[in-house]
Order: C-alpha cells, then structure tokens, then sequence
C-alpha cells in the first residue's frame, strides 16, 4: 500500500476552501444558536405558562430528531411548505442555528439556574428589576459556568458542518468526497480530510481553554 | 412616624401558615430584635418587608408605600429597606469594592466615579478600607458581613433589614459583624433585626419581639424582657439561647 503524497498537495486548495466553508458555517451558526439558545433557555428558565411551554416544544422538537432530518427538513421540505427557496449555504447555517440552538438553551437554563438563589435575591433586594439582575447578577456566573459544556457544544456543532454534504454545500467533507470520487485515493483524502477537522478542532479547544483560564469558575 | 406598619398580615407556604394576621407598627430610629424558635415565622416576617415574600392577606405599609402596590412600587420600597442576608450573597465576580459601588450605580444612577468614591467611603465605615480590591472568596466570613452591609447601605435606604447576620459566622468572627451593626444604631438607623444574640438585643436594640407559630407573643422593651420573661416560653427560649 503505498501512501501518495502528492495526491494530498494537489487536493489541498479544494480542501481548504472546504474548511473554509466549514468554519464560515460554524461560527455564523454558532453565533445565532447561541443567541438563540440564551432567549429560550431563559426563556425556559424564568418563563411562565406559555413561554416556558415555547421554550420545551422547541428543544423537544430539536432534542427528538435527527439532525440530518432537520437539514433535510429546512432544505427541502420547509420551501414547499412556505413557498420559499433557500439556497444551500442558507439551510446549512440555519440548521446548525435551530440545532445548536436547542442544546445551548439547555446549557445555558443549567447554567442559569444552578447560580445560588441568593444572589438574585441580593440583587433584587437592592431595588433592582428582573433583567438587571439576570444581565450583570447572575448572568456573568452563570457564563463562567457554561463555559465547559458551552465549548462542548461547538465542538459538535463544528462537526456536524460535515452533514452538509447532504445539501450539496462544498464544505469539507464534501470536498473530500467529491475529488475521493475522480482518483479514488481513498486512504489520502479521508486522511487530510480528517487532520483538518482536528486542527479545526484543536485550534476551537486552545481559544477555549485560554477563555476558561482568564476567568475563575465561580 | 412609622416606617413600617403590618396591618392583619397573614402568609402561607401552601398549608403551612407562617404569619398569621400580624400586626405591627415600627417607628422610625427603632432598633427591633426579633427572636423566636426555628419556623415561627421570624425570617418571612423580615423578607415581607421588603417583599421578597409576597403577603398573602392583609396590609404591610412600608415608607408610606404597599408591598402589594406592583413591580415599580416594590423597587421602591427595597430601595428605602436595605438588606443583610445570613449567607452575605456578596456578588463573587466582584471585588469588595465593585459589590458596593454595584447599588449606586444601577439603581440611583451614579456615575462610575461617584459610587467608587461611595464605595470607598462605606467600606472604610465599615472597617475594611484596605480590602477593596478582594474578591469575596479571598476575605474571612465576617468581613464578607461587613462588605454586605456596606453594599445595602450604599444605596441609602431608611431602613435596615438583617437576616440572622451573623449565624453563618464563627463565634470570634460576630463580634466585628455586630460592632458596625451597633455603630448604625447609633447613628439612628431604623432596624430590624432577626438574631440570636442576646447581648446585641440588650445593649442595642430598643425593642424586643419574640415570635411563636406566626404570632408575635411579646413585644417590650429588651432589658426588662430579657430579666423578667413575662411567659414561661419565652423562658425556655432563653434558655436554649443562652
């Protein structure tokens, strides 16, 4: 069996511009799951009645599918529904929006509600409303608490970019397969195809553990 | 005048009711000790003053203002009655100074300047002007208590609320908690004060109240109670205590 490197030089420039993708996608993702996984997870946290059901059908609704059947759900079946096209870029950052967004809505309801009752109350007994008290009170323990769990959460989310390949959006992976089906060099390809999703990911685990080491976990 | 005026006040925790139709009037400069057995109601007695228990029936009037009159009222109200908690709840992310600047800043809108300079003032009251860059966790408990009381007095209530100050405290740290406490008497604070330290009650409160089952049963001067409990459960209360 013989190992050619020059197959992995000559693939390099498609891969790359795959990882591109891949982390283009990631963090445009990432940034609305969690946006979107503050909202529901406080939601969740401290809503009553209706809200807090919005915040549950939402993440059982995410928690109970498969993500791949969501992708393929917003790709394909949510035009018909609604009469829209979206193009495959689009699906692809939504998905990992709705996804992510579901998992940090739990992390962040954890997080959120694992800070001791007292602060709030001494936040309050202050004569300070609601969302002060979650904004500047809670809220900057309660992120030093996520941020294990958070940085977990990435990571998967980074990851599942790969799903894409589905919709046909030139990520990474799809990369890879696409130049593995015109030389067959399978050993080559799913090789580097591999290494830059660990450094991807290795690269994701440095920022986060140099964030975890500037700020206590309290 | 009075400050705080409890008007057939009941409150339940489901079945279980733990003040049941109290009447109560505190006057302003009052130093009130409340005392009782575990569970007789004196801690939610406290906490419905400034609402952090709501009432369930009744009246409680507290500077003039309901503590049933809505959200923007009951701020209101816990910005005239500051509060000291057994557990301190200092706010760990900050330093001893940014835990008291914190108040003036967000609720009486004071510039960043004006509440450091506030800050520093009350921390030096309180006898920990060298300890304002500590973070909670790097100060003793009794000197967490003290950075709290600063922290409630910073947003210049009228009134001050203590929880079982120095319960959570060891022997030897309660005295530097009670110090600053009788100093603030001095001064004319109005308090309340839900403790089980009897030498505190008799040398600076101007009240004592003991409560039993959601009802307060004695109210009197401290010195004259304390010598002669004029009810055998009072007795064997302070007897227990002591």
């Amino acid at each position: 069996m013989d190992f050619d490197w020059s197959v992995i030089v000559g693939a390099l420039p498609a891969l790359l511009q795959g990882a591109r993708l891949t982390v283009l996608i990631t963090i445009a993702g990432l940034i609305g799951g969690t946006l979107l996984g503050v909202l529901f997870g406080l939601m969740r946290a401290y809503g009553k009645g209706v809200v807090s059901s919005i915040g549950f059908a939402y993440v059982g609704l995410v928690r109970g599918t498969p993500i791949v059947v969501q992708v393929m759900f917003i790709y394909f079946a949510l035009p018909g529904l609604l009469g829209v096209r979206v193009d495959p870029m689009t699906a692809a950052i939504v998905s990992i929006v709705v996804n992510s967004g579901a998992y940090i809505a739990e992390i962040v309801r954890g997080a959120f509600l694992s800070v001791p009752k007292g602060l709030s109350e001494a936040g309050l007994a202050m004569g300070l409303p609601r969302w002060r008290v979650l904004s500047f009170v809670v809220g900057p323990v309660a992120f030093r608490r996520m941020t294990p769990a958070l940085g977990n959460q990435f990571i998967v989310s980074l990851k599942d970019t790969s799903l894409f390949i589905v919709i046909g959006v030139g990520e990474l992976t799809r990369q890879g397969q696409e130049i593995m089906a015109a030389n067959f060099r399978a050993i080559e390809i799913w090789t580097a195809v591999a290494v830059i999703y660990l450094m991807l990911i290795g690269l994701l685990t440095m920022a986060l553990r140099t964030v975890e080491r500037r700020m206590r976990i309290l | 005048m009075n400050i705080v005026e409890f008007k057939s006040v009941e409150k339940r925790f489901g079945d279980n009711v733990v003040l049941d139709r109290v009447n109560l009037e505190i006057a302003q400069g009052q130093v009130v000790v409340l005392i009782g057995p575990s569970g007789s109601g004196k801690s939610t007695l406290l906490r419905c003053i400034n609402a952090l228990d709501q009432i369930d029936g009744g009246e409680l009037i507290v500077g003039g203002l309901s503590v049933r009159g809505g959200n923007a009222v009951t701020r209101e109200i816990r910005q005239e009655a500051g509060m000291v908690f057994q557990q301190f709840n200092l706010f760990p992310q900050m330093t001893a100074l940014e835990n008291v600047a914190f108040g003036p800043r967000q609720v009486r809108g004071a510039s960043r300047a004006e509440a450091h300079a506030l800050a520093r003032e009350l921390l030096a009251k309180v006898g920990l002007a060298e300890r304002g860059d500590h973070y909670p966790n790097q100060l003793s408990g009794g000197q967490q208590q003290r950075v709290a009381i600063a922290r409630a007095l910073a947003v210049k209530p009228k009134l001050m609320l203590f929880d079982e100050p120095t319960s959570a405290l060891d022997p030897e740290l309660r005295q530097e908690v009670l110090r600053v406490m009788q100093a603030l008497a001095e001064e004319g604070m109005t308090m309340v004060v839900v403790t089980h330290e009897m030498q505190f009650a008799r040398k600076v409160g101007t009240r004592l109240i003991f409560m039993e089952h959601g009802h307060i049963t004695v109210d009197g001067p401290p010195a004259e109670l304390l010598d002669h409990p004029p009810n055998q459960r009072l007795r064997d209360f302070l007897q227990h205590v002591e």
